[in-house]
């Protein structure tokens, strides 16, 4: 494409809702997992709200404790399968990888299509659960045998839509791998490549090998549950503590499916807003390959209290903090990033300055989690609850929408209204804090977590958390509100309103179906080599 | 004195890990909020391209690794005496059903509290009934799975007298928040009072002591109010709708009837109630004493 003639935006030419759900445009595909995935978010924060009002006072609020069961494993399904695990790499690393490499889609835009329908296959199964058989699983989202092996609510399909979703999760790392390898631009080379990319390519790699895991466990559960072979529960001669194991080599994992990728955003939005290159590339490039690497090998610390050997304790305890090394020399680079920058603060670097602080809190509480005796205390506890809504939801929820503000000019061609995008975003954080913050405190004082009821010595936190729901929900309102009201009404947005350098910035905003009207040009010294910043 | 012999080695490795990350938190948070005003637009127009510090890398590589190394390692200090119980120590049985925790001592005598003495080191070897439990004191710093077919044992020596909470701490199903006990630390003259006292009331029908220990009460009420399961006052010789190998039919409650739905619940549901929610007692209660239960039974109006 040497013309510079301009072509319609990807946005325009066909119409019709047919022309979204079959196109083969990987950014049309994006838009649609877009929309699904903040609709699946919207419904669990939904009941994540509704756990919170039934925890507010000891005794029933609200529900029973059956209903409340079937909330906490409908919020957790959803959350995890259907919106954070796909979350930021379906989104945006389908709209920008091809972007940011510098080509017009992914090597196989058929089978991302195909993703997306397995996507939408899963969810329509996760929610027929609540209208089919005795209702929605009331297991928690890990489907512990052998509980889930005995219960008489509808487990058999929940389990079936994780083992789709597991699917879709799979042909988008498959696709992604193979885009990197073979369309990048000419003249970039690995090493040219932008950190989200990288940080894409060791997500794509778990979800491509740890993905069969959870589908070949899942499907001993239905085995199970069906045919009565005795796998998982040891009255017909299966191992409950067999089930924990399978379970967790994909869920550790997973968790670097989820935060991997949030970390490719931070990684992109902070040059951009301090208009230097990012601090040690490599290192930050590196060190998502060593988590995703050593991510594989630390399973096992959460069953420290399942009766697990002394050695193996050992072992999974020391690998788990190796983990935590990588992501320490991430955050040093980020925060040596702006050192000496011209930093600018607008939305997206606040939400990115959130992950910081809230990964930091997550990583560290996950310290606790890893150390042996420690654990034997917080394990099963709030603590545990408050630590990974640290992580997913601070840490990747946060990079997921300050991905959103980074990128919705160039997305829809319109800009959004700054300083409300500041107001609710300091909502969010403040609702944030105070929902999560009282977990770890009431997790240290011994709360087990899922739990309908509670003891009067818990009581305090939980009010406190319940209250910060309420902000929070405020902020995410307001938030997804002011972005609907930009789409709308807002101003035309410029090509590069950020003055960002990585490739998607030097097409129109919104880009033009191929994406480029003239071949993208490579900067030679590394993607984050802002020319008009000095040299050392 | 701590409340247990884990408390200190639990709550090091807690306290040098919390220290070490407030440090970190505040220090990481408190540059990275200096260098935004600092090297703010307006402050400094020109940013500077930095590449990066082959020092400041090996730096933040290594003092990390060190310090979570020592984390580590108090963690499996604190953790390691955990696995090795002491050869005196008193073996009780501690068994999780859904939804009830009940201990038995070597003599036989079961309490639903775990009553135990000062300074003498006890063992809890861990029997599930149905699916997982968890056993958790959160006073004394300790937890271990409750794993149905497993042998998961636990140990610690209670060191301060008082009144602790037992939680369970791993989902067990619709009451998992409700499977509470406690255990109540005493001296040894109080200990062994309690233990050749009788925990039984004195006129009390066996096949009531048997449903207690059972857990039976912890979902069925003797006096009429529904918790999980039918209340069992006045049962016989009523007409109910069930669902009997699938078919509706009316059925009269018997004798029959009740020893099969201790034995195999899922086989005749009543249909204002959902199957499998209660464990099959069958092999579990042999027919003396379900009978006695049944006995009982005929009693309560």
């Amino acid at each position: 494409m040497t013309t510079t003639i301009a072509q319609p935006s990807y946005l325009e030419g066909k119409k019709g809702l047919f022309s979204w759900i079959f196109t083969l445009d990987h950014k049309r595909i994006a838009l649609l997992y877009l929309y699904a995935i903040i609709a699946f978010f919207l419904v669990g924060m939904t009941l994540g709200l509704l756990m919170r009002l039934e925890l507010l006072n000891p005794g029933k609020d609200l529900v029973e404790p059956t209903t409340y069961n079937q909330i906490f494993t409908l919020h957790g399904v959803i959350m995890i399968f259907l919106f954070i695990i796909p979350s930021i790499p379906a989104v945006f690393g389908n709209f920008f990888l091809p972007l940011m490499l510098g080509t017009d889609d992914v090597a196989f835009p058929k089978l991302n299509l195909l993703s997306w329908w397995l996507y939408v296959l899963g969810a329509v199964f996760a929610l027929a659960t609540l209208v089919f058989g005795d209702g929605p699983a009331d297991t928690g989202w890990t489907f512990y045998a052998p509980y889930s092996v005995k219960t008489g609510t509808n487990v058999t399909m929940a389990v079936m839509a994780a083992f789709i979703l597991g699917f879709s999760s799979i042909l988008t790392g498959l696709n992604f791998i193979v885009t990197i390898h073979r369309l990048r631009t000419p003249g970039m080379g690995f090493n040219q490549m932008p950190l989200f990319a990288w940080g894409l390519y060791a997500t794509s790699w778990i979800q491509l090998l740890a993905t069969p895991v959870i589908g070949i466990t899942l499907l001993m559960i239905v085995a199970e549950r069906v045919f009565g072979i005795g796998l998982f529960d040891p009255s017909i001669g299966g191992d409950p503590v067999l089930y924990q194991h399978m379970f967790w080599i994909y869920s550790h994992p997973a968790v670097y499916i989820m935060a991997l990728p949030a970390m490719g955003i931070v990684s992109e939005i902070i040059p951009t807003f301090a208009q230097r290159t990012i601090f040690g590339y490599k290192a930050i490039a590196y060190s998502s390959m060593a988590i995703a690497f050593i991510g594989y090998f630390v399973w096992g610390h959460h069953m420290f209290t399942s009766g697990m050997s002394g050695p193996a304790a050992i072992i999974f305890s020391v690998l788990t903090f190796l983990v935590a090394i990588p992501t320490a020399i991430k955050v040093f680079n980020w925060v040596a990033t702006l050192y000496k920058g011209s930093i600018d603060v607008k939305p997206p670097l606040l939400y990115a300055l959130a992950f910081i602080f809230n990964f930091l809190i997550g990583g560290l509480t996950g310290l606790v989690n890893g150390a042996l005796a420690a654990d034997i205390h917080v394990h099963d506890t709030y603590f545990v609850v408050g630590h990974f809504h640290y992580v997913m939801f601070g840490g990747t929820g946060f990079a997921f929408f300050g991905a959103l503000h980074y990128w919705f000019p160039k997305i829809y061609g319109k800009l959004y209204n700054i300083r409300m995008a500041n107001i609710s975003f300091a909502i969010f954080f403040i609702g944030f804090q105070l929902l999560y913050f009282p977990m770890l405190v009431v997790g240290l004082m011994g709360m087990p977590r899922r739990y309908y009821d509670y003891l009067p010595q818990f009581h305090v936190p939980n009010v406190v958390s319940t209250v910060g729901s309420w902000i929070l929900a405020t902020g995410i309102l307001m938030m997804i509100a002011n972005l609907m009201v930009a789409y709308w009404k807002g101003k035309k947005a410029r090509k590069n309103p950020w003055h960002g350098i990585t490739l998607e910035w030097q097409t129109s905003s919104p880009p033009p179906l191929h994406n480029f009207d003239k071949m993208p040009e490579v900067n030679e010294k590394g993607p984050y080599h802002y020319k008009n910043a000095m040299d050392q | 004195m701590n409340a247990s012999n884990f408390v200190e080695g639990v709550d090091f490795s807690l306290y040098f890990i919390v220290t070490i990350s407030v440090i970190f938190l505040v220090g990481i948070t408190a540059v990275m909020i200096y260098f935004v005003f600092r090297y703010s637009r307006k402050r400094n127009p020109v940013a500077t391209n930095i590449k990066g510090s082959h020092t400041l890398e090996i730096i933040w590589t290594v003092v990390p690794t060190i310090l979570v190394l020592f984390m580590f390692y108090y963690g499996w200090t604190g953790y390691k005496p955990m696995l090795n119980p002491p050869d005196d120590a008193l073996e009780i049985d501690a068994i999780g059903q859904m939804w009830k925790w009940s201990f038995r001592y070597p003599d036989g005598k079961v309490s639903d509290t775990l009553v135990v003495e000062l300074n003498q080191p006890v063992k809890l070897n861990l029997i599930s009934k149905d699916v997982l439990h968890s056993l958790y004191i959160p006073e004394f710093r300790i937890k271990q799975d409750v794993v149905p077919g497993g042998d998961n044992f636990m140990w610690f020596i209670p060191q301060k007298i008082g009144k602790y909470d037992i939680l369970c701490a791993e989902y067990c199903g619709q009451l998992h928040s409700y499977m509470l006990s406690a255990v109540k630390v005493v001296d040894k003259d109080a200990y062994n009072k309690w233990l050749t006292s009788s925990s039984v009331p004195a006129n009390e029908h066996p096949g009531h002591t048997l449903m207690k220990n059972n857990a039976c009460l912890s979902c069925h009420s003797l006096e009429g109010t529904r918790i999980v399961g039918p209340p069992l006052n006045g049962l016989l010789g009523k007409t109910e709708k069930a669902k009997v190998a699938g078919v509706e039919k009316e059925i009269v409650i018997d004798r029959a009837y009740l020893i099969q739905s201790i034995k195999k619940p899922n086989e005749a549901i009543v249909d204002t109630y959902p199957p499998n929610v209660m464990t099959p007692y069958e092999g579990i209660l042999d027919d003396d004493e379900i009978s006695q239960i049944v006995e009982y039974l005929e009693t309560l109006k």
